[in-house]
């Protein structure tokens, strides 16, 4: 009856293929085509624009509130990547990106923020569940969506994206346990920015890693770094490998940093120095990401303007569609459809009393 | 027709409809092979297999938000909060998610999928066993919420609730799980949810309530008609949200006199909604002031003194006479 260490085969590790230099690590290389190597790159740069571009309209009071990505295109872009079109996408609200790689179109997500509810339309057989803004609550339902995946036998995955604040909540907790007892087909992305709004990472947990809380679940971990897109791609694929061949989940914590405002409403000046936004300004995932494929002979100087120039004209695209979509003064009645799958009556009463109020004049409450 | 507990009814729908459509799912604590602490779910796993009953790990927002991801998939979770004073860990995914999918989603995405909730008082149980907290669910926008009386009812509305495309909340009175048996027939009956029934007809007094307040409501009914010869008419919601109000509204109408009883505590309960649409429907025909005969607005008391909590015959046939002497 001894006391004795109990024999656990649990490691963490922590994968970094392209470093901050653009220096490859040839052994760990993984070996993409050059077209998906040049798809990612063009990816988040219009991932880059559009987080400025949304910026600026929120600052000229055009949208609303949002969550810049800026600092984590390679962290969302990289694991996305690995999914096929029939996989489903479970984000939570800082993954344009990645929602915009999967068929999410930016008008939409425009819209989303210019306060249209209209902005939630995803197209028929775009697997992506909408954003998800309570911190934490969407990774059951990937849990959930994997099991679907499961009992019906079918070739699916289910992909989930959270961040380092998620891990503090209760169903995070639960949204592992329930994915690892069912095994279940489902990677979790944790996207550690370092920041809860104000709150940092070592205030979250005590944990070392977030990627080892997956051992307490007799789950896979694996921690990356996040603003090398080889690497995160590398785990979420063997991840994604895992979870098709009945193997069941993994948790993939991507180390990146969030160098934007959490959302606009934020001001990062108030809890974070200047230095640390600079520091992890060298650690920038498109610039190192540059560098590789320019060593490689497959970008640029002029390549990388040719990109810029058409990202630029795609969002202005969409910019223009956005704008037509709204040109034309909204029916507020509107707010009353997909309550229910039919309109209840005391729903449709309530619609007719401000349609009523609308005709008459009374109902200009527009507040401001 | 089998005459059935409510226990064994609610058991005949989930096996039919399991039967029918392979993509109900069960899940829960203790669903599978404990069959339930109630015995609803018993025998279904032997039947259908863990994939289909699924003991779940003991996490009632876990059970409700794997759900959603499940009914999104295209599943019809049925899933099981073993008491619904620990429903509360699930109301956020509730509030948060199943509500709002739809919508959010422009119609793309729905949450067909059923809470199952035993509810309420009197089974002389341990503290937040004896809860009845309707009114919290049947505040929220996108959800259903449904409340059985009868084992034949709880039959046909639990049979609606599983095939309802959005998400409802199925309280069942436990206090009348076992209470008594009623003829529950072996072939499909299904009730529409967001209708009520008048289940005894009246001239003097209108009675409005649900679940398992409907019983000594109507035993009330049976004492007013022998002690004193007043014919009282007892509405029983069945449906809480949406809330069917014409049946009670027009019974008001008629007999200008109108008492509410349920056992949820009485500020801002359905009991309140159902006033304030009798102002807007049926105001000028009131004779007297509607009377709410409820659980107090306190947290319900331990078994020993639960029974003076909730409402008894004795609390509304008071409450009848006072409304009748006004």
């Amino acid at each position: 009856m001894p006391r004795k260490a109990i024999d656990l085969p649990f490691q963490v590790e922590y994968l970094s293929i392209l470093d901050e230099n653009g220096q490859v690590d040839r052994d760990l290389e993984p070996d993409l085509p050059d077209s998906l190597l040049l798809k990612l790159h063009r990816a988040m740069v219009l991932g880059r624009r559009f987080d400025e571009r949304m910026l600026t309209l929120q600052r000229q009071g055009r949208i609303g509130t949002f969550a810049p990505i800026k600092g984590q295109e390679a962290s969302q872009l990289g694991a996305i990547a690995v999914l096929e079109p029939e996989d489903w996408m479970v984000p939570c609200f800082r993954e344009a990106a990645a929602e915009i790689w999967r068929g999410k179109a930016m008008e939409h997500i425009l819209m989303v923020y210019a306060g249209y509810n209209e902005g939630g339309f995803i197209p028929e057989g775009v697997n992506n569940l909408p954003v998800s803004i309570p911190v934490g609550s969407q990774t059951l339902h990937a849990a959930g969506l994997a099991y679907g995946i499961k009992v019906r036998g079918k070739n699916q995955i289910a992909m989930c994206f959270f961040g380092d604040g998620a891990t503090s909540e209760g169903d995070f907790h639960e949204a592992m346990n329930f994915a690892a007892v069912f095994q279940v087909p489902a990677v979790f992305i944790c996207q550690n920015n370092h920041w809860a709004i104000s709150v940092p990472r070592s205030r979250q947990t005590r944990s070392k890693t977030l990627a080892q809380k997956a051992l307490a679940y007799e789950m896979p971990g694996i921690a990356v770094d996040g603003n090398d897109v080889l690497a995160v791609y590398v785990a979420a694929r063997e991840a994604a490998e895992r979870a098709r061949s009945g193997n069941g989940p993994t948790l993939i914590e991507t180390v990146t940093y969030r160098m934007s405002v959490h959302t606009t409403a934020d001001d990062p000046k108030r809890y974070r120095t200047d230095e640390e936004v600079e520091e992890w300004t060298r650690k920038d995932p498109i610039t190192r990401f540059q560098k590789y494929l320019t060593d490689k002979g497959l970008l640029s100087e002029a390549g990388i303007v040719a990109v810029e120039e058409e990202v630029k004209a795609e969002i202005k695209g969409a910019e223009e569609r956005w704008a037509r979509l709204t040109e034309e003064p909204v029916d507020p009645l509107v707010m009353f459809e997909h309550a229910y799958a039919e309109l209840l009556p005391h729903i449709e009463s309530q619609r007719e009393e401000l349609r009523r109020e609308i005709e008459a004049g009374k109902g200009g409450d527009q507040h401001g | 027709m089998a005459k059935m507990t409510m226990v064994q009814a609610l058991n005949l729908a989930l096996m039919q409809e399991m039967e029918k459509d392979d993509r109900v799912i069960v899940l829960g604590e203790d669903v599978g092979v404990d069959g339930g602490v109630f015995r609803v779910t018993d025998g279904l796993i032997e039947k259908f297999g863990p994939d289909r009953v699924m003991d779940t790990p003991l996490a009632e927002s876990g059970i409700a938000g794997f759900s959603i991801g499940m009914a999104v998939y295209g599943l019809r979770p049925v899933c099981e909060m073993q008491f619904s004073g620990f429903s509360y860990y699930a109301m956020h995914q509730m509030e948060a998610h199943a509500a709002r999918l739809r919508g959010r989603s422009l119609g793309r995405f729905h949450v067909p999928m059923v809470l199952r909730c035993p509810y309420g008082g009197g089974v002389r149980a341990l503290e937040h066993h004896s809860e009845s907290r309707e009114a919290y669910w049947a505040h929220t926008p996108g959800l259903k919420m449904v409340i059985p009386s009868t084992p034949r009812n709880a039959r046909a509305l639990l049979v609606s609730a599983i095939r309802d495309p959005d998400p409802v909340v199925f309280y069942e009175p436990k206090a009348v799980y076992r209470a008594f048996r009623e003829e529950v027939p072996e072939e499909e009956e299904i009730l529409p949810i967001g209708k009520s029934q008048v289940v005894r007809e009246g001239r003097d007094v209108t009675l409005v309530s649900y679940g398992a307040s409907l019983h000594p409501t109507l035993e009330a009914a049976t004492r007013l008609k022998e002690e004193r010869g007043v014919e009282a008419e007892v509405i029983d919601l069945l449906t809480i949200s949406p809330l069917d109000d014409d049946l009670f509204t027009a019974s008001a109408r008629k007999t200008g006199r109108v008492v509410i009883v349920h056992e949820a505590p009485r500020s801002f309960g359905p009991g309140a909604e159902i006033m304030a649409r009798l102002m807007e429907k049926s105001f000028l025909y009131l004779e007297a002031p509607v009377r709410r005969v409820t659980g107090f607005d306190i947290v319900i008391p331990l078994f020993q003194r639960e029974m003076q909590y909730l409402p008894g015959a004795n609390r509304i046939v008071n409450a009848v006479r006072e409304t009748l002497d006004f």
